[in-house]
């Protein structure tokens, strides 16, 4: 039966209201009396020196309040890198100053050069177009392998080369490797790219300063993810604010996909302006603004080779890969290609020895950091095509070689330092192959050729290691952050609740999937319970939402809270009952004595908190609010299985998605509802990158795929109905609601899978194809096959 | 977007007076004008929108059978109206999205002249007249390279004129990001020949596929087109495709148009 309430219940999304009633308050809704508005003059060049930024004509333009130029931030912090990666010789990364405004050099197309803070924004982009501008155009590096080679021109002059770092990972591990791929039976080696994405959420980023001069306080409204890390990162890092001087507030956020994570010069930009000006200052980007400043995501080339014996057992996996970082160090950039992709690439598999190698590369192109599944799609993608690859030259069925290579006992560490605690990759794989009607594929595949088309089958697993953690094992592998996460329970005197959570929600339901758990734990209504994030002024310190971490450890934490709350509550009622506080049991929102028919409400409990007349004071304090932090002692693991099946246009190359189901193990879950939402979501984010999105610089570094005219979303008919599955549950063993986050799966588990699918359809019909880089486009398949 | 006076005349005498400055510009549906101004990639000093005026609206049925559309008409109207002319009515119902369609015209597509828009490959494949405030120019003479036509300075399309075929159809292979046509080719029969003609793939703009219409004129099926190829040395080579990628497909598009058709 399916529950009305509380854990494992479809509530629906409470926050819906008003998303779709259009009276959500996003960041653009927020006008302050007395706003000014900020146009930032962005490079057009890819590379070039700065002669001089003349604003002397725009100055005297109407509605102008100040210009800003790179001058103004001399004095100002780098803009922060939050993660410090050390290389395979013990060094640490390469890591360029990354100013506000740009200083001396313009590095990539879309580089703010200047700011114009003026009454409007038209009245701000008139004056920014009076700026004159000198600069001296300097060769582009766009390509990573060129960027590496002798003599190539320089992104950063004070750096020694446009390496950011070379990491070898287990470096011990390499010679073991290489040894095995001398005595393997049979090698596959497959080179590929991972194209690289913009994130398009669909609000783009905006930022008010606010400075409030006779406190001297500032606030900063933005679109993040993650605002306490913005408010510490821009606070000490870059405008030296002390944190209790400085408010940040995420309000509705419309999307974010990891781009929002990271802090960005606007925002440091607008909280500058604002006490520059003693204006608030406002800045809404433009969607093609967004495009050239967003952080991309994405961008490896990697050639990938697996060692197998003569019983197709793996035996050794080897990486070399080249992952560009743009021009400047995004927040978690360098953590992406390391420790959130070289850890994954045991993916489901009891290979025993690997070693990755990662070249990390500085281009003339726009930063790139964490997209949805940030370093794990990649490592997914180069596993599961090599393990496909493989199964075609040795003529075996690919889910037979999966499933002869599972891991099966748990926990497992992986060669590749980390352990996963549960799985049952075997049950998700039986699962799947429950929906695909294999046995009916030949049938369907005969159909299509008798309709001129190819057809094609492709299956992929995955793992994923979510919820990052624990704070002191990342402080060692170069986090310049802990991850924890906090909760405040606020217990008001007639019984609700307000949660305080340091996780923040841009489209995942937390204000639903949340309270749900803390009505289950007390036994109430879940309209009983308020969720609160997104303020600096209001949330403990907090971590903020990415790796599909919310449930897993923002959730922790809120339970942790709730049971300090519930323990106290039982004191309390142990009191009125008049009885032994072990006697006190907690059941639908009542407290009893075990073994009588002796209650007390929850409302009542809550009341004498606060109205504590008759009430233990000697020996407990009033009141009714808990805080807790929760730092998980692992990463979780889910872990599934996908399939695809694709109609080929051999005419024409056009790929159609005609079936794709997924079977996936989140552990426990909360709300099945948002959890099918968030997997279609993400299944629609991997077959855009698998078949349509496609960011493409040419040699010069500027932006081809600039706009939606030529870059491709993926719309609601380019997709099937999706077949979704999670019931296949191994509760994470380490986190409390036994959950491991599912945010992000279905963009790291779907896109190996479309391109297995198109490379079984051109192979039936005898092509020669082993693989196609991504995005599928129809122009890539026809080519292919010629 | 700059400033600019705005007017919306009612008569078309009174749109050619407004016209005259020479920074004014004629306003359509702005689908392609008024994201130009939010660039700042125009700066007109005067939009003189057509949309005001009654003369340019609607679908009617000439004289001479032919199909006449008012250049101020917008897609979703020829969509619903054009039925007599059945090829005509559906590519204008798959032009865009419904946002396009009803705010978009055909004088506005058809004086703009995008090398991947619809409307230009069924005017010229369907031999239209374009009927201007001082003129009547036929579309093999007025499509003359991407975004140029025979179009003077301040001249506006009032209307358009389409002779109904026996057989048509219209086959778009779409961009997969904008979704304008990567290629798209409209093929009509008359009782005096097929005519051809191709949107999306030519660096020159529309045109028309003389070969392809010499083959299907001397026998209207898909295999009439067997052996035939263009060149794609002049075809746009781009982020979505080659100019050899597009010459295949203006082959493949074309017999599905004449399957479609016959």
């Amino acid at each position: 039966m399916p529950k009305d309430g509380g854990i494992g219940a479809s509530s629906k999304r409470r926050e819906d209201v008003r998303f779709l009633t259009g009276v959500g308050n996003y960041t653009d809704d927020i006008n302050i009396h007395g706003q000014a508005y900020v146009f930032f003059l962005r490079s057009d060049m890819a590379h070039g020196t700065i002669n001089s930024v003349d604003t002397s004509a725009a100055a005297g333009m109407p509605g102008v309040v100040q210009i800003f130029t790179g001058a103004d931030f001399e004095a100002v912090g780098s803009i922060p890198c939050g993660w410090q990666v050390t290389d395979k010789h013990g060094e640490v990364m390469q890591e360029p100053r990354h100013p506000v405004l740009a200083h001396g050099k313009v590095r990539h197309v879309g580089e703010p050069i200047a700011a114009v803070v003026a009454e409007t924004l038209e009245q701000a982009r008139d004056a920014a177009e009076a700026i004159e501008l000198d600069i001296s155009e300097l060769p582009a590096v766009v390509d990573m392998k060129e960027a590496l080679k002798d003599g190539a021109a320089k992104v950063h002059d004070d750096l020694n080369n446009n390496l950011c770092y070379d990491w070898g990972f287990v470096e011990e591990n390499k010679a073991a490797t290489d040894a095995a791929f001398e005595a393997a039976a049979h090698v596959t080696t497959l080179e590929l790219v991972n194209n690289r994405l913009v994130a398009n959420p669909m609000e783009p980023r905006v930022a008010v300063g606010e400075y409030a001069r006779g406190t001297d306080e500032h606030t900063l409204y933005t679109t993040s993810q993650n605002p306490h890390v913005i408010r510490l990162l821009m606070g000490a890092f870059v405008l030296g604010i002390p944190e209790h001087k400085l408010r940040v507030v995420a309000p509705d956020v419309g999307g974010g996909f990891g781009t929002k994570i990271f802090h960005y010069q606007e925002e440091a930009f607008c909280t500058f302006a604002a006490k520059a000006c003693n204006r608030p200052v406002k800045w809404t980007s433009s969607r093609s603004e967004a495009f050239v400043s967003d952080a991309h995501g994405r961008d490896h080339v990697t050639k990938i080779e697996l060692a197998l014996d003569g019983d197709n057992n793996f035996t050794a996996l080897r990486t070399e890969t080249y992952a560009n970082m743009g021009a400047y160090l995004s927040t978690f950039a360098p953590s992406v290609p390391t420790w959130l992709h070289g850890t994954l690439m045991a993916g489901n598999y009891k290979t025993p020895l690997i070693y990755v190698n990662v070249k990390a590369v500085f281009t003339n192109t726009v930063p790139v950091d964490a997209y949805r599944g940030a370093g794990r799609p990649e490592a997914t993608f180069q596993l599961e095509r090599v393990v496909d690859k493989a199964a075609r030259e040795l003529g075996v069925d690919p889910v037979a070689l999966r499933r002869q290579n599972f891991i099966t006992e748990f926990p497992y560490a992986t060669p590749v330092a980390v352990e996963y605690d549960t799985g049952d990759y075997h049950a998700t794989m039986d699962k799947l192959e429950s929906m695909i009607d294999r046995d009916g594929f030949a049938a369907r595949r005969a159909e299509s050729e008798k309709n001129g088309k190819l057809r094609g089958l492709g299956v992929n697993c995955y793992i994923e290691a979510c919820g990052i953690a624990p704070s002191n094992l990342v402080g060692q592998l170069g986090a310049r952050a802990g991850l924890y996460e906090s909760a405040t329970v606020r217990v008001n005197a007639t019984g609700g609740l307000v949660v305080m959570t340091g996780s923040h929600s841009h489209g995942q339901g937390h204000e639903t999937s949340f309270a749900q758990v803390v009505a289950e734990m007390i036994g109430i209504d879940e309209n009983m319970v308020e969720i609160v994030h997104g303020d600096t002024s209001k949330v403990p310190m907090g971590m903020g939402t990415y790796g599909s971490r919310s449930l897993a450890v923002g959730g922790s934490a809120m339970v942790r809270a709730t049971e300090k709350i519930i323990n106290k509550a039982k004191k309390i009622a142990s009191h009125l009952l008049e009885a032994s506080e072990g006697d006190i049991e907690l059941k639908d929102g009542a407290f009893s004595v075990a073994g009588t028919d002796k209650s007390v409400a929850w409302g009542d409990v809550t009341l004498a908190a606060y109205v504590p007349h008759n009430y233990p004071l000697e020996d407990i304090e009033p009141g009714l609010e808990e805080t807790a932090f929760y730092d998980p002692s692992n990463f979780t693991y889910p872990s599934g299985a996908y399939a695809c099946e694709v109609e080929v246009d051999p005419e024409t190359g056009k790929v159609t998605i005609e079936r794709f189901a997924a079977a996936d193990d989140f552990g426990n879950i909360v709300n099945p509802m948002i959890v099918t939402g968030q997997v279609h979501g993400g299944l629609a984010q991997g077959i855009g990158q698998a078949l349509l999105e496609n960011c493409s610089y040419d040699e010069n570094g500027q932006l081809l795929s600039a706009s939606y005219m030529d870059y491709a979303m993926p719309r609601a008919d380019d997709l099937p109905m999706f077949d979704v599955d999670h019931s296949c549950q191994t509760p994470c063993t380490h986190n409390p609601l036994g959950v491991k986050g599912c945010g992000e799966a279905g963009a790291i588990g779907s896109p190996p899978s479309v391109v297995n699918a198109v490379v079984d359809a051109l192979q039936s019909a005898g092509k020669d194809v082993t693989h196609i880089d991504m995005p599928l486009s129809p122009d890539r398949v026809w080519a292919a096959m010629q | 977007m700059y400033n600019f006076e705005f007017e919306k005349p009612e008569t078309v005498a009174d749109a050619v007076a407004a016209l005259a400055p020479e920074d004014a510009q004629a306003l359509g549906g702005g689908q392609t004008l008024i994201p130009t101004l939010k660039q700042r990639l125009a700066s007109p000093t005067t939009l003189v929108s057509l949309k005001g005026i009654a003369e340019m609206q609607g679908v009617c049925k000439g004289d001479d059978g032919s199909i006449c559309i008012g250049g101020a008409t917008n897609h979703a109207t020829v969509a619903a109206e054009a039925g007599d002319y059945p090829a005509l009515a559906e590519t204008a119902a798959h032009i865009g999205d419904p946002a396009v369609r009803n705010r978009g015209t055909i004088g506005g597509s058809l004086a703009n002249n995008d090398p991947s828009a619809c409307y230009p490959a069924a005017a010229l494949a369907s031999g239209a007249t374009i009927v201007t405030n001082s003129r009547e120019i036929a579309a093999d003479d007025y499509f003359q390279g991407m975004f140029t036509t025979a179009l003077e300075d301040g001249e506006i399309v009032t209307e358009v004129r389409f002779p109904v075929p026996e057989k048509a159809n219209y086959q778009k292979f779409v961009q997969p990001a904008s979704r304008f046509a990567l290629v798209g080719v409209f093929v009509a029969k008359y009782s005096d020949g097929v005519r051809v003609a191709i949107t999306g793939a030519s660096n020159d703009g529309v045109f028309r596929w003389a070969e392809a219409e010499a083959a299907l004129t001397a026998n209207f099926a898909p295999e009439a087109l067997d052996g035939l190829s263009l060149s794609g040395d002049d075809m746009i080579s781009d982020l979505h495709g080659t100019g050899a990628y597009r010459a295949h497909l203006c082959n493949v598009i074309t017999k599905r148009a004449v399957t479609a058709a016959a």
